[in-house]
């Protein structure tokens, strides 16, 4: 089981970036698209949409760092061990 | 006797914990509930589906901002106690609330109208974010050891039950009113902002009755208390990968849950399917009213076998079941397939009516409906309007099919068509058997999740540790769902396909919860910790 955790680890390393790299081709053709009265309004939607979303996949990046390391192999069972 | 003033000392807990909770639930709800009247009343008339995106999206800000309410009321929480935090963030929402009711429309104000609603958004939001944490987290550090899940359950119910008041009263106050007297600038839908002080007050009075959590009393006692809890929860690695763990094996996925099955089915069911206002809310009322003992029913089961297998189960049955689920909700309002069931004797078209524009008397609208009966006692009604505008007054003493068409300057390219279906009684308790199977989803996912929360991180630093991931989960990856799901199915509507696939909005529910599902089932553990006062 920890070598499936450790090896799930890479894979959310990747899945981070290839999430952000989907919404910017999603956004670039979307917006490209986008009628000339709506386009202001298709922008905002896709600057809040990356704004949310792009610290969310650097956090999912840096779980599966900490999971690649085996960081996830023991969970705490106090906070002793937090600490 | 010790044992049952134990008992009834955590009963008041609950109590004051839980009845505030609800309160800002609903305050946050309202906004949600009213999002179509909304999107009229605060943007220009003529910007149609726009309007109604830029609603959701002020709807989605306040969601999005909880994480930050977290990190400011969660620290607070930390630093000065649970019980003033959460006084302060309930004056905070009740405000913000029943300002939003006293702002005027874009009739009146313009632009300043939707900014000034945004700007109340934030705060609702940001007061969202630091009550949850406190509440979950204060009713935790007094339950006894092996209950914890059973008594946190009721704080679980809190949401539902503030969703439920919000449709309760909307829909007791349109129905006292009518439809053009509640959706008018000042009209009835706003009475459910100003009834929010009144709420709040009540709560406010019970809150200062409140002790602090006998936890964070003698963590201050003991001089143990953290000085800087934002570090400690984000700045350490050790509780730094829980807060991740938490986030993106747990409350992710049934954050996704809970909007899915509350939110986006309501708005489903109003927008898509076309089921008329007041009985699409009474499904979402009855089925909310009968799943909410299973908030207390999964909490209580997860004190005997463990938080993890029941949530993870509950998103497991969501993501096989949310798509045969919405499509039998389009099977049920569909009218093609109904062809057969037309009830003739009853299907009539109405008389022509008009109505002048009340600014301008030159505009009048020409207003038909059809009402197409069946068998099974459903009617969808057709309401089709045309705006007409003249070259002089309109007299109203004239029938409008004697108008002399030489005074007609202009008439719209297209009629404005509403669609208002009302479903027989079966088909009603159909839809209300699949709402409330999506909300028995709910209660799985969310009964537990304030325990589980509590448990994984220590007392000096389980406010702001437990509130952030929950508010990304909730706020963020929960609160998009009826955005994103709307903006989806936009993107599928094609020239060829102009109504576009209705299900594929729940690619982001089912996604999300997959992920989730994934991360939790190989990373989380099962153990309860029975010892929280660490």
């Amino acid at each position: 089981m920890n070598t499936i955790k450790k090896l799930l680890g890479y894979v959310w390393m990747l899945l981070a970036p290839s999430i952000i790299l989907f919404l910017l081709y999603e956004a670039y053709d979307k917006i490209t698209k986008a009628a000339a009265a709506l386009q202001s309004n298709v922008i905002l939607q896709w600057v809040i949409i990356l704004l949310v979303f792009t610290p969310i996949c650097i956090g999912l990046f840096i779980f599966g760092t900490y999971a690649s390391k085996g960081e996830y192999n023991h969970l705490p069972s106090n906070s002793a061990e937090i600490e | 006797m010790h044992q049952e003033s134990k008992q009834t000392n955590i009963a008041f807990v609950i109590g004051a914990s839980s009845m505030g909770t609800l309160i800002e639930w609903y305050d946050f709800y309202i906004f949600g509930m009213l999002a179509t009247i909304i999107s009229k009343q605060f943007f220009p008339a003529d910007a149609g589906t726009a309007a109604l995106l830029s609603t959701l999206a002020i709807f989605a800000a306040g969601f999005i901002v909880r994480p930050f309410g977290a990190l400011v009321f969660g620290r607070l929480g930390d630093l000065i106690g649970r019980k003033h935090t959460f006084l302060l963030t309930l004056i905070i929402m009740g405000g913000s609330t029943f300002a939003i009711g006293l702002v005027p429309g874009y009739a009146t104000i313009g632009w300043a109208a939707p900014i000034l609603v945004l700007i109340l958004r934030l705060l609702q939001g940001l007061a969202l974010g630091g009550e949850y944490g406190g509440a979950a987290t204060y009713v935790a550090e007094h339950a006894p050891a092996g209950q914890r899940g059973f008594w946190t359950s009721w704080i679980q119910t809190t949401a539902t039950l503030g969703l439920f008041l919000a449709l309760g009263i909307i829909i007791l106050i349109r129905t006292n009113q009518g439809v053009e007297k509640f959706s008018a600038e000042w009209g009835g839908w706003r009475y459910p902002f100003w009834i929010s002080i009144l709420l709040v007050g009540v709560s406010v009075l019970i809150r200062m009755r409140m002790s602090e959590s006998p936890m964070f009393t003698k963590l201050k006692a003991e001089g143990k208390t953290s000085t800087n809890p934002l570090k400690e929860s984000f700045g350490q690695k050790a509780n730094f990968k829980m807060v991740l763990l938490a986030l993106f094996g747990a409350v992710m996925g049934q954050g996704v849950v809970w909007y899915t099955g509350q939110f986006y089915a309501q708005s489903f069911i109003e927008t898509v399917c076309k089921i008329e206002f007041v009985q699409s809310r009474n499904i979402m009322l009855i089925a909310i009213l009968m799943a909410t003992p299973c908030f207390v029913l999964f909490g209580w089961l997860s004190d005997k076998v463990g938080r993890k297998w029941i949530m993870l189960l509950g998103m497991l049955l969501a993501i096989f079941t949310y798509r045969p689920i919405y499509q039998t909700f389009l099977n049920i309002a569909n009218t093609h397939s109904r062809i057969d069931k037309i009830d003739l004797t009853k299907t009539v078209a109405s008389a022509v009516k008009a109505k002048t524009d009340s600014k301008d008397p030159t505009k009048i609208y020409i207003t038909q409906s059809f009402d197409t009966a069946y068998t099974d006692g459903a009617v969808f009604k057709y309401i089709k309007t045309d705006t007409l505008k003249l070259g002089a007054t309109y007299n109203a003493l004239i029938p409008i099919d004697s108008l002399n068409p030489s005074l007609i300057v202009s008439k719209s390219a297209k009629p404005n068509v509403v669609v208002e279906k009302t479903l027989g009684h079966a088909a009603y308790w159909d839809m209300i058997w699949l709402v409330f199977i999506q909300i028995v989803y709910v209660t799985m996912v969310y009964g537990p999740i304030a325990a589980f929360l509590v448990e994984m991180f220590p007392t000096k630093i389980r406010y702001t540790s437990m509130s952030l991931p929950y508010h990304i989960g909730n706020g963020v990856f929960g609160g998009l769902v009826p955005f994103l799901g709307t903006l989806i199915v936009e993107f599928t509507k094609t020239s060829s396909n102009p109504t576009g696939d209705s299900l594929a909005g729940l690619w982001y529910p089912i996604g999300v919860a997959s992920i989730c599902f994934i991360i939790g089932l190989i990373y989380l553990t099962n153990k309860i910790d029975k010892n929280v006062m660490d």
